[in-house]
């Protein structure tokens, strides 16, 4: 008799436990899409806007919607592939209508010309400038992320964009990329064959 | 009313749970870090310890009592501190997205704090009230805070202080761990009980 009513009493508070968390789990949900954020995480973070969003959250926004992952030029192709893996995607090479991936880069401000206008703080997007009105600006070379929005404000053009060394540290094997699109691609023979065959279906 | 004031600094300073009884050491040692997250940290264990502390009683009191199930305290503990932590992350969640950011991993960590349960089971071992109860459950968060922030502080000093190498990182956290304690057993005997 304890034994059920031992049974009874443990069934009956654990069904009141998951009640209150299943009332909680409704009742207190926060909506975010988790997708978003695990974009956003393989973006650079530049907040340049090459993309045509005025951000990089708002273009994890738009993937996550169904835009291309194409549009990215500072994260090149090492951020396509990212993105194709995570997303289940094919990778597509970077469209050029949003620029080509350069070297990466960061402002430089020859202090001698700088007027001191502060324009180019405010146009820097992760706040990388440092200086005050009338007085000389300088960039924090481990802030900038080379996204050269500051250099169209400056008045007097002393902002050029340098490129940064490759060093050990920042260097990656490049992964061979094969274009399935382009007929030369023959790094496999017997793919040739089945990709055309696809081709013809498609077509 | 006395008699409150009595178990806050009972719990607090005198059976500091961490450093005189020895429990909830491994939020002590983990968490204390950055004096950022052992704040937030505290404010999750007050919560969730306070609110456990009185539910434990009650579920002890009105459901494990009258059925003669003493026995069953220790695993209906266990599922009222699971209950409160989860309940606790799914609130904070909501209500704070900062601190929940803050507290990460720590938050479901308070269900493995045996502070907690070592409270509901020393309610029962006291024969403390509800109102104790509660009382007990908030001096042993509050002396737990104190305790992980002052540790939390002090070990942010240590870290910028020219530390012999042999003792760096945990070895002399341990160490100023045990001074704390040595200091705290000073406060034996300040508060009848």
């Amino acid at each position: 008799m304890s034994v059920l009513s031992a049974i009874l009493i443990l069934l009956a508070l654990a069904l009141v436990f998951g009640a209150v968390l299943g009332f909680a789990a409704i009742h207190f949900r926060v909506e975010e899409d988790p997708i978003v954020d695990q974009i956003d995480n393989l973006l650079p973070q530049t907040q340049c806007g090459q993309c045509g969003h005025p951000g990089c959250r708002p273009y994890a926004e738009a993937i996550a919607n169904g835009e291309a992952i194409n549009k990215c030029p500072p994260g090149g192709e090492t951020t396509i592939h990212a993105l194709a893996d995570l997303l289940g995607r094919d990778f597509v090479p970077l469209d050029a209508e949003h620029g080509e991936e350069q070297a990466k880069t960061v402002a430089y401000i020859r202090e001698d010309e700088c007027i001191g206008c502060t324009k180019c703080i405010q146009a820097c997007p992760v706040d990388a400038i440092l200086g005050a009105a009338k007085l000389m600006h300088t960039v924090i070379v481990d802030e900038c992320t080379g996204c050269d929005l500051c250099v169209e404000p400056c008045p007097v053009d002393c902002i050029e964009m340098v490129p940064l060394e490759k060093t050990a540290k920042d260097w990656y094997w490049q992964i061979p990329v094969v274009d399935m699109q382009d007929p030369q691609a023959d790094i496999i023979a017997t793919d040739r064959p089945k990709n055309a065959t696809d081709k013809d279906e498609a077509a | 009313m006395t008699e409150y004031i009595f178990i806050l600094l009972s719990t607090i300073l005198v059976n500091n749970f961490v450093l005189v009884q020895f429990l909830g050491l491994c939020p002590f040692m983990g968490v204390s870090g950055k004096l950022e997250t052992a704040m937030g940290m505290s404010l999750a264990t007050t919560f969730v310890l306070t609110l456990s502390s009185v539910c434990s009683y009650l579920v002890y009191t009105y459901l494990l009592t009258p059925f003669e199930l003493a026995y069953l305290k220790t695993i209906t503990f266990i599922l009222v501190i699971a209950v409160m932590v989860q309940f606790t992350e799914m609130v904070v969640r909501k209500v704070s997205p900062v601190l929940y950011r803050v507290l990460g991993i720590f938050l479901p960590l308070i269900t493995t704090n045996c502070a907690v349960l070592g409270v509901a089971l020393l309610n029962l071992k006291k024969d403390n009230g509800f109102i104790d109860s509660l009382f007990y459950g908030f001096g042993a968060a509050l002396g737990f805070s104190l305790v992980l922030i002052l540790f939390a502080a002090s070990r942010e000093r240590i870290n910028a202080a020219d530390v012999p190498r042999p003792f760096k990182g945990s070895a002399i956290g341990m160490i100023t761990a045990g001074l704390m304690s040595l200091a705290f057993m000073g406060f034996t005997g300040l508060v009848p009980n």
